[in-house]
């Protein structure tokens, strides 16, 4: 086969190549994008919970974007934690996602030694939502909220998380 | 084109087409395997036929399983153990294998370290066999999670959250994969496609590869013998089939195997009627609550060494977190086997029990395995950590000390 021949078929092979390259990388972000969570999912929307009829010490559950979140609301027991607690008026509460931040299991409110305990690794975190023990690496995380009278909206930025956030 | 003429039998017929007796020989009929191995090496051969259990008991639950977050559990519980005729059995025979296919490929993996059957010309049936050993595990979790019980939800939910643990893009690669912000209905229904679509292709892909391997090295025996291959078989094909060394895998070896697979169907058929309770969690008959962790977490059995392991580190060591730690180790000890042909410094093929130094590490390995098995269902909490701790440390320094250590000390004493 003469040189020029060769030179033809490199071509060839090469246009090939790019044409594949092209569409291979296309179809790779749109197999990506395929496994986002979909937009429905996305807009699971906000969740308002009414604290005013919380009582001090009290520990509540609710659910936000299908993660349990925690609330409580602090009594003279539990130490203030300026870097964490949400204020409202006089009163105090600790907000946080209720899943562990070592492997995500729900970590259990055990309100006669105020401390949460998670069963999967033995971490712990106290009142305020911060690891004492065992492998968690940090504390429970703060979920976006919004401050709106005596009302949490979870899910979106108030000025408050900013400033808890650290980045207001 | 081939010179077709009349065929004289319907076997000529097929053979003057697509070579039939030729493919036969290849496959079956002339492909050598060595007299000197025992029932060990009949693991293989039961791996196959529990992996076809496996595919064929799965067609039959795939007809009424429901992949959906609200059906999942009702299809399993209800209509495929209630309603279903023979149902139950089906059930019970898929988890029984899997569960039990576990048990055997720890066999035939560690029958192969024992006979050194990793390297020396053998790295690539290692290799494949490790690779297969991995997307099985992947098979295994995936499988896990569609009956949508307790257990399986959290179960995923940790097990995605390990993804959590990649630096900068953890977060976002967690949602991506689960694609929602926690485990929920487009898990399941990802986690259906991969168990029953792209990961068993995937299986019958490797596990071709993994026999293909076995051609060009062949496959070791019980005394590490170097055997010629050609010539033996050429002793067999010329009639001396008493003083050759090989038989052809089929009818020799076999023949042989399939007695071993008999026994050990009597023994699995007893397993699925009797006991079948030991491939079942009970906290997975509670429906997956996405607003309550089952109080102490554990996968099955299989995993529990692994697990343990990723619990082991649950003390901060300088600038790493523990977290990091364990998921860092848990990860390489996932993977650690694949690299046996690396520890191992010495070129000798032989048996452990001829190899002092290796034979002890052996048994180390073993029974190390076996308590961080056993501490990884116990809870982790005061005097167990430590055991935890201290037997995954043992785990990575037998691998990636001791071993080369030995077998380097091994090949200098040689010379
Ligand atoms: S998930 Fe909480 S300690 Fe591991």
């Amino acid at each position: 086969m003469s040189v020029k021949k060769q030179e033809r078929r490199d071509f060839i092979g090469m246009a090939f190549g790019a044409v594949a390259a092209v569409g291979g990388a296309f179809a790779l972000v749109g197999m990506k994008k395929s496994w986002d969570p979909l937009p429905s999912v996305k807009a699971a929307g906000f969740t308002t919970v009414d604290l005013s009829p919380m009582q001090a010490g009290e520990f509540r559950q609710v659910e936000w974007r299908k993660k349990p979140i925690f609330i409580i609301k602090k009594n003279a027991d539990m130490k203030p934690n300026p870097a964490r607690d949400v204020v409202i008026g006089e009163d105090k509460y600790m907000v946080a996602i209720g899943l562990c931040t070592h492997l995500g299991c729900i970590p259990s409110w055990s309100p006669s030694d105020m401390m949460f305990k998670c069963a999967c690794h033995g971490g712990e975190f106290d009142a305020s939502g911060v690891n004492t023990f065992g492998p968690p690496p940090r504390p429970l995380d703060i979920p976006p909220f919004k401050i709106d009278g005596t009302k949490l909206v979870l899910g979106e930025e108030g000025p408050e998380y900013k400033k808890l956030a650290g980045i207001a | 084109m081939a010179h077709i003429t009349k065929a004289t039998s319907v076997k000529d017929w097929f053979d003057q087409r697509i070579a039939l007796t030729k493919l036969w020989n290849v496959l079956a009929g002339q492909y050598w395997i060595p007299k000197n191995i025992n029932f060990l090496w009949a693991m293989g051969v039961i791996l196959t036929v529990l992996f076809t259990v496996l595919f064929v008991t799965g067609l039959l639950l795939v007809m009424y399983y429901k992949p959906d977050a609200n059906l999942a559990f009702d299809s399993v519980n209800y209509t495929i153990m209630q309603e279903v005729e023979y149902g139950w059995l089906w059930r019970h025979m898929h988890a029984v294998a899997a569960s039990v296919i576990f048990l055997i490929i720890y066999i035939h993996a560690f029958v192969g370290i024992y006979y050194g059957s990793y390297k020396k010309g053998r790295e690539m049936i290692w290799i494949s066999g490790m690779l297969l050993f991995l997307v099985f595990s992947a098979e295994a979790f995936s499988g896990y999670m569609l009956p949508w019980g307790q257990m399986s939800y959290w179960a995923a939910q940790v097990i995605t959250q390990l993804f959590g643990g990649v630096p900068v893009i953890g977060d976002a690669l967690v949602e991506w994969i689960r694609g929602d912000y926690a485990v929920s209905d487009p898990t399941l229904t990802r986690f259906f496609m991969l168990h029953v679509c792209l990961l068993p292709i995937v299986l019958i892909m490797i596990i071709v590869i993994h026999f293909y391997t076995l051609r060009v090295p062949h496959v070791n025996n019980l005394e590490g013998e170097e055997i010629d291959f050609e010539l033996e078989a050429e002793k067999y094909l010329s009639g001396d089939t008493k003083n050759s060394k090989v038989i052809p895998f089929w009818p020799g070896f076999l023949s042989k195997d399939f007695m071993y697979v008999s026994f050990f169907m009597i023994f699995f058929t007893y397993l699925v009627g009797f006991h079948f309770g030991f491939a079942m969690d009970p906290i997975n008959f509670d429906p997956a609550n996405a607003a309550k962790t089952p109080t102490h977490i554990y996968p099955e059995w299989y995993f529990l060494w692994q697990y343990e392991i990723l619990r082991g580190f649950f003390f901060d060591i300088g600038p790493m977190k523990a977290a990091d730690l364990g998921a860092l180790a848990m990860a390489f000890a996932g993977i650690s086997l694949f690299f046996m042909p690396l520890y191992d410094r010495s070129d000798v093929v032989a048996p452990a029990h001829k190899r002092k130094g290796f034979f002890v590490w052996f048994w180390l390995l073993i029974i190390d395995l076996i308590i961080l098995t056993v501490y990884g269902k116990l809870p982790p909490t005061g005097f167990n950590a430590w055991i935890g701790f201290f037997s995954s440390v043992a785990y990575l320094a037998l691998l990636l000390v001791v071993l080369p250590v030995i077998t380097i000390m091994e090949r200098k004493g040689n010379k």
